[in-house]
C-alpha cells in the first residue's frame, strides 16, 4: 500500500528534512539512503552578492523527489500564506507545509493561525498538509477544512523528546480521513518505529538524522524503523497482559 | 538608480530596468529563486516586461534547508 497525499503517491512513509547538515555531500548521502521522497525545504532571502554559495536543492534530481516547502518563520496565517505562495512560485512544487508558530520557547503551533492559513491556502488550490500540536479536536477542524494530510508534533521541534501523548495521536490517527504524518521531536528509530505502529501513514523528521553523531547511518536506521513499525501494525501486536503464558507447551513435562 | 533588495538599500547601474537585467547582474538568472516586487510576486515568464522603478522594495528568496 502506497502514501496517498491529495493527487500523489509514495513509496516510502519517511518524509526527510532539509536542514542542519553537517555538509551537503553527508546530506546528499542520508537523503539517498533514507529512501524519503518528499523533502522539506524553508524559504528565505538569497544572499545576492553570492551567486556561487552551493545550494542543496540546485543539486537534487528534481524528478526523484517532491518538495514540501514549509512556512516556517510566520507567525499569522497571512504570513503563512506570502511564504506559500512565493514556494509555489518557483513552479517547483504545490504542496506546502503549513507551520505557524505561536510561541518562541517552544516553537508550538499557532492553532488559530494554522486553521486559518490551511483555510486560505486550500482556497489557493494547495496541496495543504498542516503541522498541528496534537490536539484531536484541532486534528478534526482541520480535516473538516480539507487538508490532505495532518502532521500532529510528537513533542517540540528539535527536542528529540520523541512521543509524549501517544494516547492523543492514537486518538487522531483513529478519527483521521487524511493521512497522519508524525512530525516534530522524533530522536530515535524506536520513537519512529512507535509513531507507525500507532498507526502513523508517516513520519517526518529532520533533526534526529541531521543531527546524528553518522547521519547517513541513522537516515537508514529511519527508513527500517517506519517500515518495521508499519508491518508491525499491520500485523497487528498482541495485547499486553498482566501475567506471563508460557510459551512451551505444558504437555509432556515428565521428563523434568 | 536605487532599490531596496532583501532590505537593503543597493545601488544598481543605468542599464538595469528589467527583474531579467537584474538577476543577469547578480548572476542570479540560472537559479532557483522568487521574485517579489513591492509585496507582489513576478511569475518567471513575467521577469523581461517587469520594469524597475527607483525606490521599488525587491525581495528574491529561495529555498534552503529546513524541516
Amino acid at each position: 500500500m502506497m502514501l496517498k497525499i491529495g493527487p500523489y503517491e509514495f513509496q516510502s512513509r519517511l518524509l526527510l528534512g532539509t536542514g542542519k547538515y553537517p555538509n551537503l555531500d553527508i546530506q546528499k548521502e542520508a537523503v539517498e539512503v533514507s529512501g524519503a521522497e518528499i523533502l522539506t525545504f524553508a524559504v528565505r532571502r538569497m544572499n545576492i552578492f553570492a551567486p556561487d554559495q552551493p545550494n542543496f536543492l540546485e543539486q537534487l534530481d528534481l524528478t526523484k523527489y517532491k518538495l514540501l516547502p514549509n512556512t516556517a518563520g510566520a507567525k499569522t496565517a497571512e504570513e503563512a500564506v506570502r511564504i506559500a505562495r512565493l514556494a509555489k512560485a518557483s513552479g517547483l512544487c504545490d504542496m506546502i507545509k503549513v507551520e505557524v508558530i505561536g510561541c518562541d520557547k517552544t516553537l508550538l503551533p499557532d492553532p488559530v493561525e494554522t486553521l486559518k492559513a490551511t483555510e486560505m491556502l486550500l482556497e489557493e488550490g494547495f496541496i495543504v498538509l498542516p503541522y498541528t500540536s496534537d490536539d484531536v479536536v484541532l486534528a478534526k477542524r482541520l480535516q473538516e477544512l480539507g487538508c490532505h494530510a495532518i502532521m500532529p508534533g510528537a513533542s517540540p521541534i528539535g527536542s528529540g523528546q520523541g512521543i509524549i501523548n501517544p494516547l492523543n495521536l492514537s486518538f487522531i490517527i483513529e478519527q483521521a480521513t487524511v493521512p497522519v504524518i508524525v512530525d516534530a521531536g522524533i530522536g530515535s528509530p524506536a520513537d519512529a518505529a512507535l509513531a507507525m505502529e500507532l498507526g502513523a501513514d508517516g513520519v517526518l523528521l529532520n533533526t534526529a538524522v541531521a543531527g546524528a553523531a553518522d547521519p547517513v547511518k541513522m537516515a537508514k536506521a529511519m527508513k527500517l524503523a517506519i517500515e518495521a513499525g508499519r508491518l508491525g501494525y499491520q500485523a497487528g501486536r498482541i495485547p499486553k497482559k498482566r501475567y506471563a503464558t508460557a510459551s512451551s507447551p505444558m504437555e509432556g513435562m515428565s521428563i523434568v | 538608480m536605487e532599490l531596496v533588495i532583501n532590505g537593503e538599500l543597493i545601488h544598481v547601474p543605468d542599464h538595469i530596468r528589467t527583474i531579467a537585467d537584474l538577476l543577469v547582474h547578480f548572476q542570479l538568472n540560472q537559479k532557483i529563486a522568487i521574485v517579489e516586487v513591492n509585496a507582489h510576486i513576478v511569475q518567471k515568464q513575467e521577469y523581461e516586461t517587469t520594469a524597475l522603478c527607483n525606490g521599488d522594495r525587491v525581495e528574491i528568496v529561495h529555498f534552503v534547508g529546513g524541516g
